[in-house]
Parts: structure tokens; sequence; C-alpha cells
């Protein structure tokens, strides 16, 4: 055994309102250069629908992620020496358009056209080329809340054993959002097909990053993650990534996206993980055992023997201590409410996913709670969503784990809205599927109260036991002898200048008084 | 010294010394810069042809005047490899190889100055030095005549002193007189050759010094620790 803490997320989808706030504040603090103007760190995605990029999740096209050559684990995308081959010009790489053309508007002109009939209009502006474009046809949302074609959203490869026909009638029609961020997997093919090993994972929180310093633009880790979650920054030459906010995350802050989540359905945490399994989980032969297999990869934070091996594996007490209280855990392995999304793909993600209900059909509604006189929780085939979508997206088709869950927070709800509604505890829904009103409570304080003590317990980073000489290191940000916290280039340098100009129009306005 | 002596008997070590020092400096102070400054993802069409093309003959180029030129006359001998065998094949394989990077190289240079993304997201570096190493290849080609020429009359004198030049200058015995009497095209071919050692450390071309074959040996994860080791 070999304990590793792992700084993980789980995504309470039951509650996002796909507001974007995520996105927008994850841009506005890491994306906002030149080059990533196309990248979002945090994206959300109105499902079904093909995402962005167009079709992520279809590997057939990507050929991201892992998959199992005669018994042992190899990336999709072929052995090493393929890539290597192919490195003159990567078959599997996604193209700008895939994402979309990045774009702002003429706003200039609003302020400086000449006096006219019509009002005048801020055309849309490519921030690549700096020209007028003529129509913007896709963008990181362009499906949102259904929007499109049903023919174009349903190539989603999460409907690919559904009844797509019945789906599009309109009474038959289902939504949820899905917000997406890098998943800091456990075992990233990201990091794996990397040539120049600039990739890494951190060992002592598990995020994972690219060395800038030292990639080297062979751009593999982009097809490779499954996820498409690592970006080419067309004009800096390297990948970027989602950096897991390690800078708030080591301070004991949440992550952007999670601290300013509205709907609260963010939760941080740290899970200890057993090391020593993660090939021989990761290469399960049946892609359906890949959900069990890394919640066995998971170590009890309360296990003495676990809690003795981290000690000596070099995990801090308060480390131990935020495991032990971690509401991942609860969630993903004492609730059995969260799940890996896409564990088929065999990264071991890290961001867990508590799937969403749905109305149940509107005849059964008005009828009560349940179709079937024998239960007071509905057949979950009777919500909106599809499980088998779900079970798609999240446990690679397997349902029963995702009838399980739903069936858990129906429960829930049915038992608080006894105590809240009709003012005394009706404990039926519970007993009908074994769970005790403590774990009601529990999962009613996490899930529907979900403050934010509960939703994020994070230990702030120890460098003070990692730094040798950390006297030294004080008072040095911004002010070191190499160049590592400078911009990285003088004015008049030798070497291939950064450009960080954007292309907004510098039209000076009109001044007030000019007539 | 006149100019004959100064471009094949000074310019080699000023082109060498840049090439390495240049290289080491960029390395050590603006390593954020070192990369193959791909441009696939703003556009895939043809690039994964002409990048192979390009790639793959010039790397055969490359090491085809490696050896061709660097290995001793008597090795060659020893081996068994007369001079029209060696002038043979160096003409064969660099007219094979050289076609083959030329029409990649051209491919990826249109490409470059006419592709609106790509141009906009170009430095005139990177124009710059395609167009070199194009105008290079292009010579190269040139001197295939004369090479043919000199094979035709059972001649091989002139690649001898191509060869012996070469020595001269990695040996630190410079001897510009044996280009003496050389065709114009070559010594054209060479001075564009040589110039992009000096530019080498300005341009992307750094990526070469990176060839990522450690990757073969390596495990697939990396698990940086910060704790002392």
């Amino acid at each position: 055994m070999k304990v590793r803490a792992q700084f993980a997320f789980v995504f309470n989808l039951d509650k996002c309102i796909g507001c974007h706030t995520c996105s927008v504040t994850c841009k506005n603090v890491w994306t906002n250069r030149k080059g990533v103007e196309y990248a979002w760190f945090n994206n959300v995605e109105s499902k079904p629908g093909i995402g962005y990029p167009k079709q992520w999740e279809n590997q057939e096209v990507w050929r991201g992620g892992w998959e199992l050559k005669d018994g042992k684990l190899q990336l999709k995308s072929g052995s090493k020496l393929d890539r290597l081959l192919n490195i003159f010009g990567n078959p599997d790489m996604p193209e700008i358009d895939d994402y979309y053309e990045p774009f702002t508007f003429d706003y200039a002109h609003l302020q400086n056209a000449p006096l006219s009939e019509a009002a005048p209009t801020a055309r849309p502006v490519s921030q690549i080329t700096g020209e007028k474009m003529e129509k913007i046809t896709w963008g990181p949302n362009w499906e949102d809340d259904l929007a499109g074609e049903f023919e174009k959203r349903s190539k989603d490869s999460n409907m690919h054993n559904l009844e797509k026909e019945i789906y599009k009638q309109f009474e038959n029609t289902f939504h949820m959002y899905l917000p997406r961020i890098c998943n800091h997997c456990i075992n990233p093919a990201c990091v794996a097909s990397c040539p120049s090993g600039s990739m890494y994972k951190r060992e002592e929180d598990g995020i994972v990053l690219v060395d800038q310093d030292k990639c080297r633009g062979w751009r593999m880790c982009v097809s490779s993650c499954p996820y498409k979650k690592v970006y080419y920054n067309w004009e800096s030459g390297k990948a970027e990534k989602c950096i897991g906010c390690y800078p708030r995350v080591e301070s004991g802050m949440p992550t952007v996206c999670s601290e300013s989540c509205v709907g609260r359905i963010r939760y941080n945490g740290i899970m200890l993980y057993d090391a020593d399994k993660i090939e021989a989980l990761a290469s399960v032969p049946d892609e359906q055992d890949l959900y069990q297999a890394q919640l066995d990869i998971f170590l009890d934070p309360n296990d003495p023997e676990v809690i003795k091996q981290a000690r000596l594996d070099g995990i801090q007490e308060d480390w131990i201590i935020a495991a032990q209280k971690s509401p991942i855990y609860k969630m993903a392995v004492d609730w059995k409410i969260a799940f890996p999304m896409h564990p088929e793909f065999r990264t071991l993600p890290m961001v867990w996913y508590v799937p969403p209900l749905s109305p149940v059909q509107s005849h059964i509604d008005q009828g009560g709670l349940s179709s079937d006189p024998g239960s007071v929780i509905p057949p979950v085939e009777n919500l909106r969503l599809p499980v088998k979508y779900l079970a798609n997206l999240l446990t690679a088709g397997k349902e029963a784990p995702i009838v399980s869950a739903l069936k858990r927070m129906i429960a829930m709800r049915a038992y608080q809205r006894s105590i809240h509604v009709e003012g005394k505890a009706d404990t039926r829904a519970l007993d009908e599927i074994g769970m005790s009103e403590e774990m009601a409570l529990e999962m009613y304080r996490y899930l529907a109260i979900a403050n934010y003590e509960d939703r994020f317990v994070i230990p702030s980073g120890h460098e003070e036991v990692r730094l040798e000489d950390f006297y030294a290191f004080q008072g040095q940000n911004g002010f070191t002898f190499g160049n590592d916290s400078s911009p990285g280039i003088s004015p008049n340098s030798l070497f291939p200048e950064r450009r960080k100009e954007t292309v907004e129009s510098r039209d000076p306005a009109p001044s007030a008084d000019e007539r | 010294m006149d100019l004959h002596q100064l471009v094949f008997g000074v310019y080699p070590y000023i082109c060498l010394v840049t090439f390495v020092l240049g290289s080491w400096i960029r390395f050590d102070h603006e390593q954020y810069t070192w990369k193959s400054d791909s441009s696939q993802l703003l556009s895939k069409s043809g690039l994964r042809m002409f990048s192979n093309f390009f790639h793959i003959g010039i790397i055969a180029i490359f090491f085809g005047h490696f050896v061709g030129l660097l290995t001793p006359h008597s090795v060659f001998l020893a081996l068994g490899v007369s001079d029209m065998a060696h002038q043979g094949i160096a003409i064969l394989a660099g007219g094979l190889f050289g076609t083959l990077a030329l029409v990649g190289g051209l491919g990826l240079w249109l490409r470059r100055l006419f592709n609106k993304r790509v141009r906009a997201a170009s430095r005139w570096m990177d124009i710059n030095i395609l167009g070199w190493i194009l105008l290079t290849l292009v010579m190269g080609m040139a001197t295939l005549p004369f090479s043919i020429g000199h094979a035709e009359h059972g001649d091989a004198t002139v690649m001898l002193r191509l060869a012996d030049w070469v020595q001269s200058v990695v040996t630190l015995q410079p001897n510009p007189e044996l280009l003496r009497g050389v065709d114009t095209v070559f010594k054209m071919h060479i001075f564009l050759g040589m110039s992009v050692f000096l530019f080498f450390p300005f341009t992307r071309l750094v990526h070469i010094w990176s060839a990522p074959f450690g990757y073969l040996f390596r495990a697939y994860q990396i698990v940086r620790s910060k704790r002392p080791v």
C-alpha cells in the first residue's frame, strides 16, 4: 500500500442551473490572455449535445484515453513509438473550429460611427486574425438549453444505445447541465502521452500541471486527454490546462469555480488512495467494472492501518483529518450518490458527479409520487431523464448504481418533504430502500443546505516541510534571480517576442463636445 | 584575407559558435520560448502530409550530409565504398529526400504565407527561416546536375574536396583553399546552409535539440514531489 492524497471534486448536477458563473470567473482569472481566448478550463454544457469541443466524448473520433490491448493498458492513440512517429502531424489533433474561432466585437464602432439612420452595429472580429467575421457559427456553449436541431444534438455519444426517435418528440425532451473542468485523473492520459515529460501529477495533492518551461508543443496531450481539457495556446505554443487553482488550494481556499458557484453544487475535498493499485484497477477487463474499481482504489481514512501508512508516506496530520471529513468521501463512498464521468476512458477521473433528478412524467405527478401502488418511490424509469443516458455518462452504461443513487435522493426528498410540509417524519421511502434517518439528515445537510464549511474541506499546503530553506524563500515572489516570476522577456530580446496585444479596436472615441 | 577566405575560413566558426552558445543561452534564460511552435491547431488541412514530407526529407538529408561529409575518406575506402559509389548514393539519396523536403517545405511555406490564421500567428522569423531553408534546398538540388556531370566523367574530386573542407573546419584547421575552384552553386549552397546554423538559436529550429527520444524509455506517469528525496 502506498498512500497518496488527492484534491478531488464532486459536482451536484441536481442543483446546477447552468448559469455559467463558474466558467466566467475561471475565464477572467486564468484564460483571459492571448492564445487561449478559445480555451475554457471550466465550461458548462447543455446535455444532450455534442459539447465543446465538438464530439469530445467520441473517442472513435479523437482516440483519447486508454484502452486494453491484449489485456494491457495502452493509450488509445497507440504505443509510445506510434506517437513519436506522428509527432510531425498529430492525426488526432482537434482544429480551432472544433472549439470555435475566438471572437470579440468591434465595440469602438458603436462610439465612432458617423450619424446614420440605423443604429450602428458591432460586428464580430476574429481574435486570431483580427479580421471581421461574416458570421459566428459556433461557440463554447452553442447548444445552450437545447438550442439547435435535435438531429445535431443527438450525435451526443451518450445517446448511442437510446431510442433517439422517442426523445425527439417535444413531450419527451430531456435536458441537463454538465459543468466540466480537468478531472485531475489518477491515471492521466495527458501525462502519459507527453513526449517531453513536461506534464506531471503533484505528489502532495494530485493536481495535474504542465511545466510551461519544459513543454515543447508536441501537442499529444491535447488529443490524448479524453475530456479535451488540455488546450494548445496558439500564441505561446505551449499546452495549458486547468491548474486546479493550486495557488488558492495551497492556502486552503476552494477553486475559483467552486467558490463562485451560486448553486453551491461544488464540493472540494481530500481523498486518500492506494497508488500501488492504479495500473491493476485501471485495467479491469469489463468497462462497467471501472466505477467499482475506482471505488476500490480509495482508502478508508478512518482505518488505523491506512492512517499509519499515510503518515509513513509523508501525509500531514491535518490532511488525514481533512480526508476523514471529506465531503467527497461521503458522497462517493459512504452514500454512493456520486460517480466519475466516463470511467470507461480508464483515466480514473477525480471530478465526480451526483446525477440530476428530473420531473416524473406529468400524468403520474398528478396522481401522486408513485405510479407503482406498492411503492412510495416512483420507478426511476418514470423520470424524464433516461437512466440509460446518465449511466452512459457516469458508469459506462451500468444502470444499477445510478438507479440506487437516484432512489436515495428521492427518498431523502420525500422524507424531508414529510417533515417540512406535513410536519411529521414519514420514513416509508427511507425504509423501502434501507436508508437510515441519520443518513437522510446528513445528506440533506450536504446536498440541500450545502454549508460552506461542509462543501469545502481543504487543508492548506505544507510548504514549510517541503522547502529545505524556507526562510530564504520568503519575500522572493516577483524578485527572483531567474526570470520565473517576470513576464519572461525583455523588450529588446533577440529571441521570439511574446505578443500580448489584443485585437480590440484602438480607435479613439470622439470627445463629448465634438459636433 | 579575401572574401573567399572570410566566408569559408571564418564564417563557419561564427555560425557554429552562435549555434552552440546561442542555443545554450536561450535554453538557460528563455526556456519558455523553447518549442516547436506548431500551428496545427489553427489549420489542419494538408499539414500532416507536408509536415511529414518536410521533416522526413530534411532529417534524411541532415544525416546524409553528416555521414557523407564527416566520415574520413580512409574509412569509406576501408569499408569498400568507392568514391564513385559514394557519389552515386549521395546523388540518389540527396535527390530523393531533397525533393521530398522541397515539396513538403513549399507546402508548409505557402500555408504559412497564405492561410490567414497561420499567417496571423506567424512571427516574421517563422516565415524567413522556412524560406531560407527552402532556398538552401533549392541550391542543394541545383548542385545535382553538376554532381551528375562529375560522376559521368568518373570524377569525384569535387565531392572529396567538399568533404575535406568540412573536415578541416570541424578539426579546427580550416582550409578555405580547398573550395577555391569549386562551382559557385556549391559555394552558394554551403553559404546558405552555414547560415541556417547562424539563425538557428533565434528561431523555432531550437526544437530540434529537444527531439523526445527519452519518451520511449520512461514510465507513463510522472509524479513530482516537493519533498526532499
